[in-house]
């Protein structure tokens, strides 16, 4: 037996072990046991080391706020950082580790930092960081040098660098009532609206539903309250309109009654059922939402409060009943409130002594003296605990007197044995969904709380949400809740009957004791009650402010346990009421969520591929892909043994020296079909495409509204009202969005229809001095000859019986074809051409070569049309019509976009041989210390077989007037400087006599 | 967010695709006011409360909206086609 497992109780399962490792070291447990309550069973009470000091901490929560216990859960090389072990669920084969120590949890270096308590006060990185004003650690420098060393002693876990492979998943759901927390309140309200017929989701953060029922040891319907919660939840199950989520936090509450969850489904276990994703990111859509998310207790600020055996109260109580775990065995309790008898009472019952309980009210109720003599606890009210002793244990405390109207101390320091302090500081509803969907919350003096504020959106609160602490209260709420959510009457039938120990919800407004020594208001973050009041003294007044300078409420916690006492103590500070002092808006999400949940389906095995025709073939045969957006493209078709550079070189020289092959399937095509499609295409390209003769291809350029280049490609002529628009692989999809825009809103008059025709159609290109004789042997039913096949000439035939349309149009800037074929058709048409292209040479080429060819021409591509550069830029004026108008056309002639110093397209030449790269810089005089006067920037590179040099395409000021002159590469983030020539663009066969044949 | 295309019915807003202010009118094509055109491609209304917007229903039927949305609350006050009084043809 465990030494802190009691002899019976618990929810857990005794029968059955579990064995898991925490810091390397082997434990068991029962299923049933978080790593919280299996780790305090076995006698553990240090779980982490705080934030800035390094102070040691144990378990302050058995829930969701554990701000202490932060673990890192390890499976493989995959590491999920900063879960609080209230929150794991044990395993067989569970491996966690502390975080935040050095080298071990036990003996850490970093407590060094707690003698420097003065000097990492507040804003200690603010002030201590500010350097001299010269130096050689100037200004900011000195930060920079030792930041290093701070963030390697300050921090929570690590995160991994190993890829995740989990699988995530998205979840789109839509219900009438969606209730948010399964205790009484919420069972209620789900058991209501389900009994009204309507589809309901009851959404339980935790591992079990019933919440509070779980362990208040509390009587409903005469029966324990958790038998009573068991068999409610039995009956939801047995209904079909009832999708019950256990493990599944509610995190954000969105416009339009929208919610985000986070479904846990495999965490918890050793290993996942085929098909399970880790984690369930649900998109709920809720016509009503009854919000039973409950109460936090919160924490007395004191000197010594975070010391290991310092716990909340209901936390202990619900170790003890829930998991059969005590957390000590002499426990002590300090409270403001009733609450905490409760407490005491179930300890005892459990099987603890209760030796003391400090209240810091003088007036306790008769009933509560009762409740403390049933404990058989001493009852010091009228007292305070002004220190805790021990080291990574709690052995005792020390109270003082107290005075709770002046907060004053008085008299003897008394000391008491005990190896547990549990503390009640009232509680705060936990309202954080309330505050994200709209309004402010609104402070009540009685309960001193936040309460939710009214509703903005459709959503209704129930229980301890809306400050109504006892089960009979939530009961009643909750029905209420559920009725009103699915539409049905109040009801006057009787409500389950609550047998429950009596208190008084209201606490003494007592949140911290003044005393000697370090009392934390922030645990996660190590803010102490002496920081807020630092941050007041050095004049941050608003509450925005004090979070931001202290951290406080700003770790994973979110300030769950703090947010309220911190205001409390500024508010004193500011000699101001805690409304007027105001809160902070919760925003979401209420708990970490994982990147992975949010990326779901759009990464990893579920992410959709876009794969042309030909992609097994390009496989089978050797290429290496590369992946352009969706799409995949074949890069290099490399022979053993070759670079990159090699192949490429290779492919591009055996193309100008023969015949090249590429696939060029991805190309955006629209057909743009109508009796207006002419007129349309007019207003759409800057040039003229209505006098174009059908059969026959033409040029075309597109710019944006602002006058801006926007896509360029070829539209071929397939008959008079009927044409076939290409666009560059990246834009088809803005390019179809464009068109779709100015044919529904600007000109709906127009008869035209387009339609995205990118999958109809497999493309190959087919370029090089043999490329027409490759085409004439395998090509039927057309000749390929310059009569019939004449530049931006299209015919039709077939290859190896399958129909193909050919567009004699060149990249490469040799004679070249585009065949186009049905995709389906694509492999068998690209293998007739390859089969009749042997005898020749011909190689199939991949985007570099692509790209190398395109460079050598100096045509421009995305790189060059990014968003920035006009028409002249880029030297394509010619294309500007002057007898029409067109999009663009009124804005592109504006001052700044005809200045004499914009970047203009340029090729460049490396004078030094070496390669050059994308992004760097072109400048007149060399400075590499102090890289300065940039005149632009390279936008593409390669090494060009046609000219034996290094060559690059770059946007430079002054353009055409510099070809010829030097000038210099400045690239400091590659560390590549040296001399270029600067030149046409048109590197290579400028007067095109290559490709007009 | 939910817009109810007239065409497909209630859709979530990642079907939906933003195409900006719909207060703006287009300059006749051959205009060469050019206060005019600067007006309709850089000037939008950023109204705290009601505003008339075109959305696409880009992952539907691929028809614009007119959508007249709280800025605020995100409620959406209404829809219609962006053709004005022309019903695109076959839906109805």
């Amino acid at each position: 037996m465990s030494p802190r497992r009691t002899e019976t109780g618990g929810r857990i399962d005794r029968l059955r072990t579990i064995r898991f490792t925490f810091d390397g070291a082997p434990y068991t447990g029962h299923i049933g046991d978080t790593l919280a309550s299996a780790l305090l069973a076995n006698g553990v009470t240090l779980f982490g080391r705080s934030f800035k000091y390094h102070r040691p901490r144990g378990l302050l929560s058995a829930g969701v706020e554990e701000p202490n216990a932060l673990v890192t859960v390890l499976s493989g090389e995959v590491r999920e950082p900063n879960i609080p072990a209230t929150m794991v669920e044990i395993y067989d084969g569970l491996v966690a580790v502390s975080q935040n120590r050095n080298p071990s949890l036990a003996w850490d270096i970093g407590a060094v930092n707690q003698l420097g308590g003065k000097i990492l006060s507040a804003g200690f990185y603010y002030k201590t960081f500010m350097g001299p004003v010269f130096g050689p650690l100037k200004g900011t420098r000195f930060w920079m040098f030792c930041e290093h060393f701070i963030r390697r002693a300050a921090g929570l876990g690590k995160a991994g660098t190993a890829p995740d492979p989990a699988r995530y998943e998205r979840m789109n759901a839509f219900c009438d009532v969606l209730v948010v927390g399964s205790g009484p309140a919420g069972l209620m309200a789900a058991k209501a609206a389900a009994d009204q017929g309507a589809r309901v989701i009851l959404a339980e953060l935790e591992a079990h539903f019933g919440g509070s029922a779980n362990w208040s040891g509390e009587t409903i319907d005469g029966m324990l309250a958790a038998d009573w919660a068991q068999r409610t939840v039995g009956q939801l199950e047995g209904n079909d309109n009832v999708r019950l989520l256990p493990r599944t936090t509610v995190w954000g509450y969105y416009d339009g009654n929208t919610l985000a969850a986070l479904e846990r489904v495999t965490d918890h276990k050793e290993v996942a059922a085929k098909g399970e994703p880790r984690q369930r990111y649900w998109a709920i859509r809720a016509g009503t939402v009854v919000l039973a998310t409950g109460s936090f207790e919160r924490p007395l600020v004191f000197p010594g409060n975070d010391r290991p055996g310092v716990m909340l109260a209901h936390a202990a109580e619900r170790y003890a009943v829930e998991y059969g775990v005590l957390p000590g065995q002499r426990i002590a309790l300090f409270t403001n409130n009733d609450s905490a008898y409760r407490s005491a009472v179930a300890l005892k019952k459990a099987g603890a002594a209760v030796v003391a309980i400090i209240d810091v009210r003088g007036d306790v109720s008769t009933e509560m003296r009762r409740l403390a003599s049933e404990a058989e606890a001493e009852l010091l009210a009228g007292h305070a605990v002004v220190a805790t002793e021990g080291g990574k244990a709690l052995t005792g405390l020390k109270i003082q007197r107290f005075d709770a109207m002046s907060g004053a101390l008085s008299g003897d320091e008394r000391s008491i044995h005990a190896d547990s302090l549990l503390m009640s500081g009232g509680w705060s509803p936990t309202i954080h969904l309330a505050s994200q969907a709209g309004a402010k919350a609104e402070w009540d003096p009685a309960r001193q709380a936040f309460l939710p504020p009214t509703p903005t959106q459709r959503w209704i609160g129930a229980g301890a949400f809306t400050g109504s602490f006892s089960t009979a209260e939530a009961i009643a709420e909750g029905r209420a809740a559920g009725l009103q959510a699915a539409g049905g009457a109040a009801s006057s039938a009787p409500v389950p009957v609550v047998e429950a120990a009596p208190g008084d919800p209201d606490p003494a407004p007592v949140f911290e004791i003044k005393a000697k020594g370090k009392s934390f208001v922030d645990f996660q973050h190590d803010v102490t009650a002496d920081d807020v009041r630092l941050a007041h003294r050095e004049g941050f007044v608003s509450v925005e402010h004090l979070k931001r300078y202290t951290t406080l409420g700003m770790a994973t916690d979110q300030g769950k346990n703090s947010n309220v006492p911190g205001l409390a103590i500024m508010a004193e500070a500011l000699g101001k009421p805690i409304p007027e002092v105001g809160t902070t808006r919760f925003r979401p999400p209420y708990t970490a969520v994982s990147i992975g949940s949010l990326a779901a389906e759009r990464f990893g095995d579920l992410k959709p591929e876009r794969l042309t025709p030909m992609h097994d073939w390009h496989i089978a045969n050797g290429a290496r892909m590369y992946s352009a957006g969706l799409w995949y493209r074949p890069m290099i078709y490399g022979l053993p043994g070759e670079t990159v550079e090699q192949a490429y070189v290779r492919e591009a020289r055996a193309t100008r020296g023969s015949a090249g092959i590429v696939d060029v399937s991805t190309l955006g095509k629209i057909a743009v079909q109508g009796p207006d499609a002419a007129e349309f295409l007019d207003r759409v390209y800057t040039n003229t495409f209505s006098t174009l003769a059908v059969g026959k291809a033409r040029y075309g350029l597109m710019l944006r509204e602002d006058g801006l280049a926007f896509d360029d490609g070829t539209t071929w002529r397939l008959g008079e009202q009927e044409f076939l628009m290409t666009t560059t692989t990246a834009n088809a999809g803005k390019v179809m969005q464009h068109l779709e825009y100015f044919l529904d809103v600007i000109w709906p008059e127009l008869r035209v229809t387009v339609t995205s025709v990118t999958d109809e159609w497999a493309g190959a290109a087919i370029g090089g001095p043999n490329a027409r004789a490759i085409l004439a042997s395998c090509v039927t039913g057309t000749a390929v000859d310059n009569a019939t096949l004449p530049f931006m000439g299209i015919a039709h035939g077939q290859i190896a019986g399958v129909p193909v349309m050919i567009c004699r149009l060149s990249f490469s800037g040799e004679m070249a074809f585009e065949v186009y074929s049905g995709a389906g058709y694509g492999t068998r048409v690209w293998e007739a051409l390859i089969e009749a292209g042997k005898p020749f040479g011909l190689v199939t080429y991949g985007l570099e070569a692509l790209g190398t060819m395109r460079i050598e021409k100096g045509h421009v591509t995305g790189a060059e049309i990014d968003g920035r550069t006009t028409a002249r830029d880029l030297h394509l004026d010619w294309m500007l019509s002057k007898k029409k108008p067109f999009i663009g056309s009124a804005m592109m002639d504006r001052e700044g976009l005809i200045a004499p110093d914009r970047l203009e397209l340029v090729g460049l030449i490396a004078l030094d041989n070496r390669p050059l790269s994308g992004g760097g810089h072109i400048v007149e005089q060399l400075d590499e210390a102090n890289p300065h006067h940039s005149l632009g920037h390279i936008t593409a590179c390669c090494y060009s077989p046609a000219l034996g040099k290094y060559i690059a395409l770059a946007l430079v000021k002054g353009g055409k007037a510099r070809h010829g002159t030097r000038a210099f590469v400045s690239d400091p983030l590659r560390n590549r400087f040296g001399p270029i020539e600067i030149v046409s663009n048109h590197f290579y066969d400028p007067d095109g006599s290559r490709m007009h044949g | 967010m939910l817009i109810t295309c007239p065409y497909c019915g209630p859709r979530d807003v990642i079907e939906f695709t933003y195409q900006g202010d719909g207060n703006r009118e287009r300059p006749q094509p051959a205009s060469q006011d050019l206060d005019a055109w600067n007006a309709y491609v850089y000037d939008r209304l950023n109204p705290a409360g009601d505003h008339n917007e075109i959305w696409q229903h880009s992952g539907g039927c691929r028809a614009h909206l007119r959508v007249v949305r709280n800025t605020i609350t995100h409620e959406i006050l209404s829809t219609a086609f962006a053709r004005g009084g022309h019903k695109a043809e076959g839906r109805s």
